[in-house]
Formats: structure tokens, C-alpha cells, sequence
């Protein structure tokens, strides 16, 4: 069974973002990028799933700019056996996204498709459900445990309320939640060695996709900020705080 | 313009997510309808029609619609759509997983968490953790957005009275099946609906700990969250975490004990309207949101603050 992994390239999850000055966008330049911490997730998952001998192949699929192929070096150098660069600069929305994972899929053949629940970027928690939808595959979103059964995964997802369980015929969609696992660091050895292993690259074009945003970004703007507050001595002026000044209890 | 919901529920009762998500929907204006896609669900259609602004409840009952599997609701959401100009769901579990598939099926880029409504076309979302707010137009002829619930006042549960009609069934789409469900019950009020909330993060040490914020919340009336170090280190259930990539809660009041302050717990939490921090390092980035802050061993304030309310 073949597990494909999805990786986007965001900035890292530890910068405080600032938005720039003209508002047109956030500043990307000299900023630390990352693999998105979820599909960091994705990738130990699906090496796992090796490991255990349910997976045979483990592929990386990063959209986007040149330096995606770094996102991708990262998911080879954890256990992915090879990678796939589909190039583009410029904003991609997650409805082009799935519209080349499909391509890609249907190239590839996969069993099974792991994706991060959401990207900390743009936070649109889509990708995943729309890649599913243009496949005609079951998606089990938010997954804190994946079972692999014969022609079917059960699926526990945190929800709102608690935890679900779900099964999916396969060929299916998983997104991955944050207690799923713990992802490895790439060791130096495999980091060498995943320096050697193939990355295929394609163009837009090349899976029939156009990828013009359907979103124009009209603005982008800090939020409000909050005025800066007090301290208190103790319990008591918190509490005597709380029910006269603020009057919130 | 007329703008479609699709209703969270649990088939007899409407979530009051449902209530921000029809607020949103008269902002952006026209006709509302409301699709309840259950299975014995007339309760919960019959409450959908009581909502003040509703002027249709369409009413899909069905047992493939029983546990609001996507595979299921996505096509029935689809053949609904034609004849809306927006197409609106809470951002909720349920409302996240099912609206993209929708959306893709009707190759249309979704609008995730809005924030506001500028006008038909256009809206605001927050990205990066909240860190910036961008204004957003679509070129789509459906707009399939999902709403940020705390950005939105709810809607009044009572003084509607919307007609309701049944919708066609679209069938079991065979992809999925539910299996079951383990859901936290409690005596407290829902965390992203409840007017105080208190949290507690990786400084509560354990879970028993969290006793202590249990009964400040009674004497509030206040609902319990957590950070992610907190869920993590399996304290609590991962149903409490806050934050950008948990629930977003917009509460009268906060009360982060033992809570760093972390960008993605402040996604969180930042738009409160009083937020209090706990904490024994004056350091700690939460200071820097607070209202009021009190610089303390938690072991000693929050018990002292229990006693205190008492008083
Ligand atoms: C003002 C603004 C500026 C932006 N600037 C940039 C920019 O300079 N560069 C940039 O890359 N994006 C930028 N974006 C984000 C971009 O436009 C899309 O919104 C984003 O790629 C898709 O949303 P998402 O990743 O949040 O999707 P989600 O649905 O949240 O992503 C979920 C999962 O889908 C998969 N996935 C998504 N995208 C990719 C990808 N490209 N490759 C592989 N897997 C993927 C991953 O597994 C990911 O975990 C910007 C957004 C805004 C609003
Ligand atoms: C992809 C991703 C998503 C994330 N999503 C979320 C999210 O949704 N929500 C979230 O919360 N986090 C999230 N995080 C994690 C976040 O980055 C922080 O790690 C987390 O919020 C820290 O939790 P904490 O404040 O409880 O723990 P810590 O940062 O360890 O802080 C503990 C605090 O307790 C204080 N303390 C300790 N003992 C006492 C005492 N006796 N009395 C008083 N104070 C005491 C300490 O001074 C310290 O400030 C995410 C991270 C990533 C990478």
C-alpha cells in the first residue's frame, strides 16, 4: 500500500508574525520556514505505518515555491522514500491544492492520503475534505488514532464534544490531529541520506490545474490590540477588581 | 441574495452555534433558510423554525444523516445550493469537516472563519494564529463560508416561526461509517458559549489539579479549558484545549492559570473581554493580554480565590 503525505512549507510556528506595512500581506522575507507541525504528524504516521509492514512506500508532495523542496528533504530525511515538487510561485488556495494532489493521486494510486487537519498559516482547514470530495473518497478529519483493517481504516477524531470513531472504505483521506503522535527528528545519517533520494518535479500545467486564487486579498491588517492591564497584590483586590471595576462577576 | 445554513444539531436540539451562524447570515442579508439534515430529527427542525430571522427550515430525514457523516451531508448541501447565494456553516468540528466538501463539489474556494461580514462579496478572517486579519472578496458565484461563532452574536432561539419543508433524501454515500463516540458529559456550560471560563495549563502539574478549577468554575457559573500542554500531558480531555488549533472562546471573562501564554493559546482566547492571568513567573507572556494579572503560586491563589468568592 502506498501512503501519500502532503507537506506544505509555512513560516515557523515559533515567529511572531508581522503584517506589513503597506498591508498587502504578512512578511515572509529572512522569516524561518518549517513543514507545517501537522503534516510533520502525517509523515510519522505514515512511516510508521512502514514500519509496522502495512505501507510498502511512503511519498512527500509539497506545492508551492523552490524551497518547498527543503519541506520535502525534511519528510525524506524522517523515512519518506521519495518526494514530489509540483512548482509554483505565488498564492495557492487549498481548492487548487486539492485539484493537484487529485492529479497526483491518480497518477500515484495511493491507499491512503495523510494531510494535516489545518495549515498555521492561513488556518483554512480545508484541503484535506476538498481533496476527498474531488476524489469521491471517505475523509476522516481531526485524527487522534488510525486502525488499518483489511479494505478499511477505523478512525478516531477529536471533535467538539470529545472523541468520535469512524470506518472508511479505502482508498481513503486522513487529516491528522495534533495527539496522533509524536514525530521524530531526523537523525544526521538519514539526513545525508535523504539527500540522495529522487524528487520529481512538475509544473501546474503539467496536471492540467489552473491555479488562479478565486480569493483576491484586499487587505491585511494587524488586529486590535489590547490595552495593557494591571497587576494585582492579591486574591482579594483581584477579586474586589473583578466585581467593580470590570463587573464580570 | 438568500443565504442557506446548514444547521448543527443533535437531532432533537439546535446547537447554539447554529444561532451565531444566523446572525452572520442577516449581516450579509436576504432571505435565510435553515437545512436540518437529521435522522428523527423533527425536534430539532421544529426548534430551527423558531429562530428569530428564519424564514425556511429545509428538512432532510434520513437514517444516512443520523451522525452528520460528510460523505453523507456534502452532496445533500450540494443539491441544495443552486438556488442560494451563500452557503453558511458554524466552525465547528462538524461545520469544518463537512463545508470543504461541499465546496469542492461545487468548485468554489471556501471562506474559512469569518470574522465579519464587510459586504456580499467580501469578508474578514483572522490568519497566522490571529496574528493579522485579511480582507477577503470572492469571485465565486456560491459563497461557502464557515463562521467563527465568538465573532458573532447568537441569534434569538425563540420568536420565529419559519415554515418547515422536507428536503430529498440523497442516500448513503457507502464511503463511511460511524462507529461511536466517547463524549465528556458535564453539569457546566459549553466552553465556547459559557461567559467565564477558567484554564488551566502544564503549571496544574496533574490532572486531579484540576479539581481546584472545578470548583472556582461552580461558584462562577464558569465552564473549564485547558492549554495544549495541559491536553498533552493528558490532564484533561482533548475536548478543553484552547487555542488556534482547539476552541476559540470569547468569554466576559478569562482566567488562564498556570498558562504561559503561548501565540497559539492567545488565538485562542485574546478576544475575552477581561482576561485574568495566574502565574508565579512575572515573565510569562500571558501578562502581556491580561487585564489583570496576579503574579502567585497557583496552589495557594486559586484555592484562596475560591474562599474569596465565597466572601
Ligand atoms: C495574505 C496571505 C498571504 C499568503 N502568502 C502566502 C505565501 O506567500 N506563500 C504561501 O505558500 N502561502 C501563502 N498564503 C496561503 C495560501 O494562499 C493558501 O491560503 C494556502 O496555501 C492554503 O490554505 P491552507 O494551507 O491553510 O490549507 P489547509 O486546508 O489548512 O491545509 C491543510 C493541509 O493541506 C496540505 N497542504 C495545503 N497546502 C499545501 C501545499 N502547498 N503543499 C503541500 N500540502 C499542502 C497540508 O497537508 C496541510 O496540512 C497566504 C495567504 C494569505 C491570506
Ligand atoms: C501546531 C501547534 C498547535 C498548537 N495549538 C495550541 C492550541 O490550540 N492551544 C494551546 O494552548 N497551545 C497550542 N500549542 C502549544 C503552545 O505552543 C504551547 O506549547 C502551550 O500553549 C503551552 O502550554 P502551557 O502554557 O500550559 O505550558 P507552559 O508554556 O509550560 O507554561 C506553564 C506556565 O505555568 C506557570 N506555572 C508553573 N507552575 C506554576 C505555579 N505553581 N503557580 C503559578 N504558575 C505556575 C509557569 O510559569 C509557566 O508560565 C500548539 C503548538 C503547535 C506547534
Amino acid at each position: 500500500m502506498k501512503v501519500l503525505v502532503p507537506v506544505k512549507r509555512v513560516i515557523d510556528y515559533n515567529v511572531k508574525v508581522r503584517v506589513k506595512a503597506d498591508q498587502t500581506g504578512v512578511e515572509l522575507a529572512n522569516v524561518k520556514m518549517s513543514m507545517n507541525p501537522f503534516d510533520e504528524i502525517s509523515v510519522e504516521e505514515a512511516i510508521r505505518l512502514k514500519e509496522a509492514g502495512t505501507a510498502t512506500e511512503v511519498i512527500a508532495v509539497s506545492l508551492g515555491a523552490q524551497q518547498c523542496q527543503e519541506t520535502i528533504r525534511t519528510a525524506l530525511a524522517m523515512g519518506a522514500d521519495r518526494g514530489i515538487h509540483v512548482l509554483h510561485d505565488g498564492d495557492l488556495e487549498p481548492l487548487a491544492v486539492a485539484k493537484m494532489l487529485k492529479a497526483v493521486v491518480d497518477k500515484e494510486q495511493p491507499e491512503l492520503v495523510i494531510l494535516g487537519k489545518q495549515a498555521i498559516d492561513d488556518d483554512a482547514n480545508q484541503t484535506g475534505q476538498m481533496l476527498a470530495a474531488l476524489l469521491g473518497w471517505g475523509q476522516a478529519t481531526f485524527a487522534s488514532k488510525i486502525e488499518m483493517g483489511a479494505g478499511e481504516a477505523k478512525v478516531t477524531r477529536e471533535i467538539d464534544g470529545g472523541l468520535e470513531t469512524i470506518s472508511l472504505k479505502l482508498p481513503a483521506i486522513v487529516t491528522t490531529d495534533l495527539r496522533l503522535n509524536e514525530p521524530r527528528y531526523a537523525s544526521l545519517p538519514n539526513i545525508m541520506k535523504a539527500k540522495k533520494k529522487p524528487i520529481d518535479q512538475f509544473s501546474p500545467a503539467d496536471l492540467g490545474v489552473d491555479p488562479a486564487p478565486r480569493l483576491e486579498t484586499l487587505k491585511v491588517e494587524e488586529p486590535a490590540k489590547r490595552e495593557a492591564g494591571v497587576t494585582v497584590a492579591d486574591v482579594a483586590e483581584l477579586v474586589s477588581k473583578l466585581r467593580t471595576e470590570a463587573k464580570v462577576i | 441574495m438568500s443565504v442557506l445554513v446548514v444547521a448543527e444539531h443533535d437531532n432533537s436540539d439546535i446547537a447554539p452555534a447554529t444561532l451565531n451562524t444566523v446572525t452572520a447570515a442577516a449581516e450579509i442579508g436576504g432571505d435565510i433558510t435553515v437545512l436540518v439534515a437529521g435522522s428523527g430529527s423533527a425536534a430539532a427542525a421544529d426548534a430551527a423554525a423558531k429562530i428569530a430571522g428564519v424564514s425556511k427550515v429545509l428538512h432532510a430525514d434520513s437514517a444516512e444523516y443520523a451522525n452528520g457523516l460528510a460523505e453523507n451531508v456534502a452532496p445533500l448541501v450540494v443539491a441544495l445550493a443552486a438556488g442560494y447565494s451563500h452557503v453558511l456553516a458554524p466552525a465547528t468540528s462538524f461545520g469544518k469537516n463537512v463545508l470543504p466538501r461541499a465546496a469542492a463539489l461545487l468548485d468554489v474556494q471556501q471562506i474559512s472563519e469569518i470574522s465579519g461580514v464587510v459586504d456580499a462579496d467580501t469578508f474578514v478572517r483572522p490568519i497566522y494564529a490571529g496574528n493579522a486579519m485579511a480582507t477577503v472578496k470572492s469571485s465565486d458565484a456560491v459563497k461557502v463560508i464557515t463562521v467563527r461563532t465568538t465573532a458573532f452574536d447568537a441569534a434569538a432561539s425563540e420568536g420565529g416561526s419559519a415554515a418547515v419543508e422536507a428536503a430529498d433524501a440523497k442516500g448513503d454515500a457507502g464511503l463511511s461509517s460511524y462507529v461511536g463516540a466517547e463524549l465528556s458529559s458535564s453539569e457546566r456550560p459549553e466552553l465556547t458559549s459559557a461567559k467565564i471560563v477558567i484554564s488551566g495549563g502544564r503549571g496544574m502539574q496533574n490532572g486531579e489539579n484540576f479539581a481546584m478549577l472545578e470548583e472556582v468554575a461552580d461558584k462562577l457559573g464558569a465552564a473549564v479549558g485547558a492549554s495544549r500542554a495541559a491536553v498533552d500531558a493528558g490532564f484533561v480531555p482533548n475536548d478543553y484545549q484552547v487555542g488556534q488549533t482547539g476552541k476559540v472562546v470569547a468569554p466576559d471573562l478569562y482566567i488562564a492559570v498556570g498558562i504561559s501564554g503561548a501565540i497559539q493559546h492567545l488565538a485562542g482566547m485574546k478576544d475575552s473581554k477581561v482576561i485574568v492571568a495566574i502565574n508565579k513567573d512575572e515573565e510569562a507572556p500571558i501578562f502581556q493580554v491580561a487585564d489583570y494579572g496576579l503574579v502567585a503560586d497557583l496552589f495557594e491563589a486559586v484555592p484562596a480565590l475560591s474562599k474569596e468568592l465565597d466572601g
